[in-house]
């Protein structure tokens, strides 16, 4: 593949563009995967038996209407089907989702609409029946480009079948992303440069690159308490995130936040709503949404188990479990956790707008003195590459 | 019961070392004689506080009166003064030997002699007891009865051949001790019933419901309810209330003779206003002059006590204060730390009497608390001829001021299989001590160490008991006082001084001290954001550091719109967590790291 031919397919479609603002999404989430992953603590769910998908369907166009009547008409500008395993869903069932989606809010043309996806054939059969829904951009659970690790991961692909998948989404979707695990057991720095190249060379617009973390509850908090395997230490993790970060830079893919990565102007629409602190509602089993609702902002956290969800969806009309209605300090909490994840940082005007008052100046000043943290001028501030590297203890300082 | 002629009484004690069965014997010699119902028998009827019972050591001297018919018919009163086993409470014991006449002294006849079976029957020939030795656990398969003999007549220098076998677990040859403590241990001396009151006053407790309680061993003249008593070391008056004798309840007399040993109340309103070996006697018709040998306590080991939540102070004052209620030896003042906040300096008469302190009131008063490392007291001669005593080293003046230091020195016995000898030796020589005897029993070697006392309550035991697989036996008396050439060495965290940690130390030791004191640091300080310094160092100059290297990764690979509520709620108990640490500039030191680092083991 010659040069400007790779850059000619990379070059980003253009599906809206930012405008920097944070937006509101609507986030819809699909309960069930084919196998549970070892190390996933996400809210999914294998069943023996297929779930009825026109019924979910139906309750997922319930539950929007509930929400579009907590929100309000909104000016979506993203969609994200996330799961779980959306690429388990029927065709139909994903046109019944969106078109109920646009029933209630009115989708404007050209927006976002993201689906995620894994790379088993069967799956990928589906793909040009996607996007004849409307789905204009794929994230592909790929996870890693070697097939010992990919069985590590307990993944149900292997490398070859991921191959085929980003070939074939790169021919019928605007928009390609796909994930992949690192910090992996036994990965060195010269291993991780090859694989992160190789995937590069792949041409997706967009990489969600994350280190493999041990969540409490998952197959690998056991194995990993047992001393089953062990995870590279701190300080090989730190290179291999320094490591990542030059070479996505240097192919022209750079970090816009912690993990992801994009050709600029591929970033992904709907997660910037939700680092920029913007508004989305949740629709499906354990999903939450944020919005404005009554002078503050609501957080919404439903029922995680999916026939329970549905259940209660088809009683009252919403699989809502938990409402939160947050403080300011709660809400400039949450901005600055989310917000300095971005390389664009976080505007500091909004923070104060919210929280009512300055951001630690004392400990800002300290942490700038100290090469976390830099300001961008107009109000701006962001975590450096120093920063990024420990920004949960950033964030806990300027927090306190 | 006051009619039982002076012949007829024994008053003696029961001296051996930790663990050699005094609790248990004293049980049987309870049981044995009907003193409490079957069903009042809780096994070790004399060790009432629970650490004392869930530890096997007996804190507090109690007294129980036992009535006991020889095989002669002849109808006696014996009164057992159970005495404390620790060094610590060496006065306490004085006090209870001088009280009595005669002690059994009880060796286990499968370990043989050990140190506080000398440091104890030493005190108990100084009182000129009379003795009645008793091998305990002959049941046991490893019980050598004629070479236990053999060892203290070697070791002590007394005659063992009337040495009585017996288990106290079985109640074998219980008949045959009492039978020895009528017959071989003497009655009290003639004292003088019409003579002026003149009573020791041998011990106190608190008591819920009677107040203080006071454990008298009348000598001349009669004690009794309704009379005005003075204690003649603080001059304090009171009428007397009740007496009695404990059996070991308490039952009213109405009055104490000659050679009785008994209990009276007084509307004392605080243990700490009774001194033991004080000289009691009334206050219409007092007695010419006062019992030899007494002495107030003294604090000899300091320690800083400081609540882990700032909020427990004030319950950490009542809780000081309730204790010394009960303990004259315990004494307090309010102290406040950079790095802790507000507590108390408490004085102890050792570090196990600072460790029961310290138990009791996290288990009492339910209290959680940081205890800086123990200190002993120093006194310092100033340049302008001014002494002072330093109870803590934070209050050490400018070197320059000082003309010199005076440390206290103990000596130290120490009992040992001699497979242990050689590192023994070593730790005692590198803890300054000077060999002053060693000798051999057998493959039991003893040897007598002067030590300074601060380089004891550092972490002495812990190793002495490592090192020799817990078969070293220790036993110290204070000796005196000698210069030394003491730093004050304080410790550096990022620059900043933590001033719950500075220390007084010898010069030769202050570089292992530190060391040891920078590595616990460097292991228990969370990392940072850069890195920190931790140094140890005397007046400017370092002599020992340690770098705490920077946090290297610290970020959630992971957060979208789901993750946002659990996020918050870390980041809002991490900010509660920062609460509760100490800041020190920009590092924060979790309490639990000042614990830890204050901890003498390790
Ligand atoms: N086998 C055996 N064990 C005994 C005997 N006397 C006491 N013990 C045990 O030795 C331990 C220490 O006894 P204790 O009376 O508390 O000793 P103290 O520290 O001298 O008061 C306890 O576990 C007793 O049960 C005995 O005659 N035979
Ligand atoms: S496929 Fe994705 S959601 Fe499903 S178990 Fe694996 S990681 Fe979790
Ligand atoms: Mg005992």
């Amino acid at each position: 593949m010659s040069a400007s031919a790779d850059l000619a397919l990379r070059t980003p479609s253009p599906i809206n563009g930012d405008d920097g603002a944070p937006g509101f999404g609507i986030y819809l989430h699909w309960p069930f995967c084919a196998a549970k992953c070892p190390y996933c603590d996400f809210n999914s769910h294998v069943r023996h038996a297929p779930p009825d998908q026109a019924r979910f369907a139906a309750a997922f166009a319930r539950e929007l209407a509930t929400m579009r009547e907590a929100t309000g008409p909104r000016e979506v500008t993203s969609v994200f089907i996330g799961g779980g395993t959306p690429s388990l869903m029927a065709v139909e069932t994903v046109a019944a989702v969106l078109e109920a989606a646009d029933r209630q809010y009115g989708l404007p043309d050209g927006i976002e609409i993201t689906m995620e996806a894994n790379p088993q054939s069967a799956e990928a059969d589906r793909f040009a029946g996607y996007r004849a829904t409307g789905v204009n951009r794929l994230s592909l659970g790929v996870q890693s480009l070697i097939d010992t690790d990919l069985r590590f991961l307990g993944r149900l692909h292997d490398v070859t079948e991921a191959r085929a998948a980003i070939e074939l989404a790169r021919t019928i979707f605007p928009r390609l992303s796909f994930d992949l695990i690192y910090a992996r057991p036994g990965q060195t720095l010269e291993g991780w440069t090859t694989e992160l190249n190789a995937a590069i060379d792949l041409a997706a617009d967009h990489l969600s690159l994350y280190q493999l973390t041990i969540e409490d509850g998952t197959a690998f908090k056991r194995l990993h308490d047992a001393r089953k395997f062990r995870l590279p230490e701190d300080g090989l993790a730190a290179d291999l995130y320094a490591l990542t970060q030059e070479i996505t830079t240097t192919r022209g893919l750079p970090a816009y936040e912690v993990s992801n990565h994009a050709m600029p102007g591929a970033e992904s629409r709907h997660n910037l709503t939700y680092w920029r602190y913007g508004e989305y509602v949740g629709v499906g089993p354990g999903a939450h949404g944020r919005f404005r609702f009554e002078n503050g902002r609501r957080v919404t956290m439903a029922e995680r188990h999916p026939e329970r969800w549905l259940e209660q969806v088809e009683r009252v009309g919403h699989g809502t479990a938990e409402i939160e209605q947050l403080t300011e300090y709660e809400q400039a909490d949450e901005m600055l956790l989310m917000g300095l994840r971005l390389t664009e940082g976080l505007d500091l005007a909004c923070y104060e707008a919210i929280a009512g008052r300055d951001l630690a100046p004392e400990r800002l000043t300290l942490l700038i003195d100290e090469g976390f943290v830099e300001p961008l001028g107009n109000s701006r501030i962001r975590a450096t590459r120093a920063g990024m590297v420990v920004l949960d203890a950033v964030v806990a300082d300027l927090a306190a | 019961m006051t009619e039982t002629p002076l012949s007829h009484i024994r008053n003696f004690s029961i001296v051996a070392h930790i663990d050699h069965g005094k609790s248990t014997l004293a049980d049987r010699l309870i049981q044995s004689t009907g003193s409490l119902e079957e069903r009042e028998m809780k096994d070790q009827v004399l060790d009432s506080m629970d650490i004392e019972r869930e530890r096997g050591i007996t804190i507090k001297a109690n007294t129980v009166r036992l009535e006991y018919t020889a095989k002669d018919g002849e109808h006696y009163v014996l009164n057992l003064i159970d005495t404390p086993g620790h060094v610590d409470f060496a006065y306490e014991v004085s006090r209870s030997l001088a009280a009595c006449e005669g002690s059994l002294l009880v060796v286990d006849a499968s370990q043989g002699v050990e140190a506080q079976t000398l440091a104890n029957v030493y005190q108990a020939i100084d009182n000129d007891h009379e003795l009645v030795t008793v091998l305990n656990k002959i049941d046991l398969p490893a019980a050598e009865p004629d070479r236990i003999k053999e060892q203290i007549e070697e070791v002590i220098g007394i005659d063992a051949s009337d040495a009585i076998p017996i288990s106290a677990k079985s109640g074998m040859g219980i008949p045959d001790v009492l039978e020895a403590i009528v017959h071989r241990l003497p009655a009290p001396k003639q004292g003088d019933p019409n003579a002026p009151l003149k009573a020791m006053l041998v011990d106190s407790w608190y008591d819920a419901y009677l107040g203080v309680i006071v454990l008298v061993r009348i000598i001349d003249g009669r004690l009794k309810k309704g009379q005005t008593i003075r204690m003649m070391g603080t001059g304090a008056k009171y009428p007397v209330e009740r007496v009695g004798v404990l059996t070991p309840k308490m039952v009213l007399t109405g009055e104490l003779g000659p050679g009785e040993i008994g209990v009276i109340t007084a509307s004392i309103k605080e243990v700490a206003d009774t001194r033991v070996g004080d000289t009691i006697t009334e206050d219409k018709k007092p007695t010419a002059e006062m019992l030899p040998g007494f002495k107030p306590a003294q604090p000899v080991v300091f320690c800083g006590l400081f609540p882990v939540d700032a909020a427990d102070f004030e319950d950490l004052r009542a809780a000081v204060g309730r204790l010394r209620l009960n303990d004259a030896s315990f004494s307090y003042e309010m102290e406040t730390s950079a790095a802790l906040g507000f507590g108390f300096r408490c004085g102890f008469l050792g570090l196990l009497h600072l460790e029961i302190i310290q138990e009791r009131l996290s288990r009492e008063f339910d209290l959680e608390l940081i205890a800086t490392a123990p200190s002993v007291v120093y006194q310092l001669s100033m340049t302008d001829g001014s002494e002072i005593e330093l109870h803590n080293p934070a209050d050490m003046p400018d070197v320059v001021k000082i003309d010199h230091i005076k440390e206290p020195w103990i000596r130290a016995s120490i009992m040992t299989p001699d497979d242990y000898l050689g590192p023994i030796l070593t730790l005692c020589q590198e803890r300054r001590g000077i060999q002053q005897d060693l000798s051999y029993v057998g493959s039991r070697a003893m040897v007598v160490y002067d030590l300074p006392l601060n380089e004891v309550v550092f972490d002495f035991y812990d190793r002495l008991k490592s090192i020799s697989k817990g078969y070293a036996s220790f036993d110290y008396q204070l000796s005196d006082y000698r210069q030394g050439d003491l730093v004050k060495m304080s410790v550096l965290v990022n620059e900043e001084p933590v001033d719950a940690l500075s220390m007084l130390v010898h010069r030769s030791q202050a570089e292992r001290r530190g060391r040891g004191m920078c590595e616990k640091l460097k292991e228990l300080i969370p990392r940072h954001l850069f890195k920190i310094p931790i140094q140890a160092a005397i007046g400017g100059k370092v002599i020992a550091r340690e770098t705490l290297s920077a946090m290297r990764k610290d970020v959630t690979a992971k957060c979208y719109g789901g993750d946002a509520t659990r996020k918050r709620k870390l980041l809002e108990k991490q900010k509660e967590g920062k609460k509760k640490m100490r800041q020190f500039g920009r590092v924060e030191i979790p309490q639990e790291a000042f614990i830890q680092a204050l901890k003498m083991d390790s």
